[in-house]
């Protein structure tokens, strides 16, 4: 792992604490002075003894253009979510079983570690698709219906919306 | 009825028919991988919506039903794909290949990168 | 309301009564802890209607520990049958 520098790591301090407190806050569900100190004094505890390890974000996620495409992302998300589980309920009741899978490659664009296992969970839970395996920037997608062997045809069928979008707002 | 009793008691209503769904996928595909792919999408969505559906239909009386419902969803979310993927490489790495129809070739692309790994294990 | 809790609960335990009997019938190890994952998930949200049902928000807690100990539970399992444990 490269060492970080002093910056980094204050600012991937404060987005944990925020992130944290804000957890904090939905648990306890008050806003009581003694609940908030507590969870203010622990939450600054866990986020600085786990700097190296929570490696998701620095400050600049805060961004507005960034929340903004992190709520279209959403809203992209739940469509995905809610058009593959229709397909997944029309195979399971069809009476033959149509299905024709097989595992695909493709290669993806993102750079961060945290990008990427994003887009693998959105691919899980998107029409068709289960991600097996990351290797570097390959990504190995058991697909039940598959359509196309060619690792580009595929990324254009499977990643290219959750990527564009990514690619926004973590790079 | 209120308002949120009706929304929130659709909302239920779909969740609890995509959780059937859910099962009874899990029954019927062919192998392993198919399995996981019902499963996990279909409980996904199927606990995500029942949940917010509760939540719906306690707001009227208390928020704080609502936020907790948020973090059970936001976790489902996170929790079940990374159990799926996980489950998925164990079984390919115990070789237990996909099932495929008909044998076609070329169908399998992540066959040559653990037969490449073999090698490299006996090797060494 | 009573009406839908109930039709819920039906659906739920019949999805449930299949992931049995794949875990049952499964015939490796990986569909076993498939049907697990699967009865997880189905049991949290059954006992979040459970807690709505006896209208008492503590229990919902319960279903969070009970997701988050499951979820531990089948990547523990699936670690292990990787051979990396």
């Amino acid at each position: 792992m490269k060492s970080l520098t002093i910056g980094e790591k204050i600012s991937r301090f404060l987005i944990n604490w925020f992130f944290l407190t804000i957890v904090w806050i939905a648990f306890t569900t008050t806003f009581a002075t003694q609940e908030l100190l507590t969870g203010i004094f622990v939450t600054a505890l866990i986020s600085f003894f786990t700097i190296p390890l929570f490696t998701c974000c620095t400050l600049k996620i805060l961004a507005p253009k960034r929340v903004f495409y992190m709520l279209y992302y959403l809203i992209v998300f739940t469509r995905e979510l809610i058009k593959s589980n229709l397909d997944v309920a029309r195979r399971v009741l069809t009476p033959s079983l149509p299905i024709n899978p097989g595992i695909v490659e493709f290669k993806s664009n993102l750079k961060t570690d945290y990008s990427k296992m994003v887009l693998a969970n959105s691919i899980t839970l998107t029409p068709g698709t289960l991600s097996i395996d990351i290797i570097g920037d390959t990504f190995y997608i058991h697909w039940i219906d598959v359509k196309t062997t060619d690792p580009e045809k595929a990324y254009t069928e499977i990643a290219e919306t959750f990527e564009k979008i990514l690619l926004k707002i973590f790079d | 009825m209120t308002i949120y009793q009706t929304i929130g008691g659709i909302l239920i209503l779909i969740g609890a028919v995509f959780l059937f769904l859910g099962g009874l996928g899990i029954y019927r595909m062919p192998d392993i991988y198919n399995r996981l792919q019902a499963g996990t999408k279909a409980t996904t969505l199927g606990a995500m919506s029942l949940i917010l559906g509760v939540g719906v239909v306690k707001m009227e009386d208390d928020w704080t039903w609502m936020v907790k419902m948020a973090i059970i969803v936001i976790f489902i979310a996170f929790s079940n794909p990374i159990s799926s993927h996980a489950l998925a490489r164990a079984m390919y790495h115990r070789k237990k290949y996909p099932y495929i129809k008909d044998n076609k070739e070329g169908m399998d692309a992540y066959r040559k990168v653990m037969e490449k790994e073999e090698e490299r294990k006996k090797k060494k | 309301m009573v009406t839908i809790f109930y039709i819920t609960i039906v659906l739920i335990a019949l999805g449930m009564i299949f992931a049995i009997i794949r875990f049952i019938k499964g015939p490796t190890a990986g569909d076993r802890t498939v049907a697990l994952d699967t009865m997880t998930t189905l049991m949290v949200a059954l006992l979040v209607l459970l807690s709505a049902v006896f209208d008492r928000i503590i229990y919902v807690d319960v279903a969070l520990i009970y997701g988050v100990l499951g979820f531990i539970g089948v990547i523990v399992v699936a670690r292990y049958l990787e051979g990396a444990l």
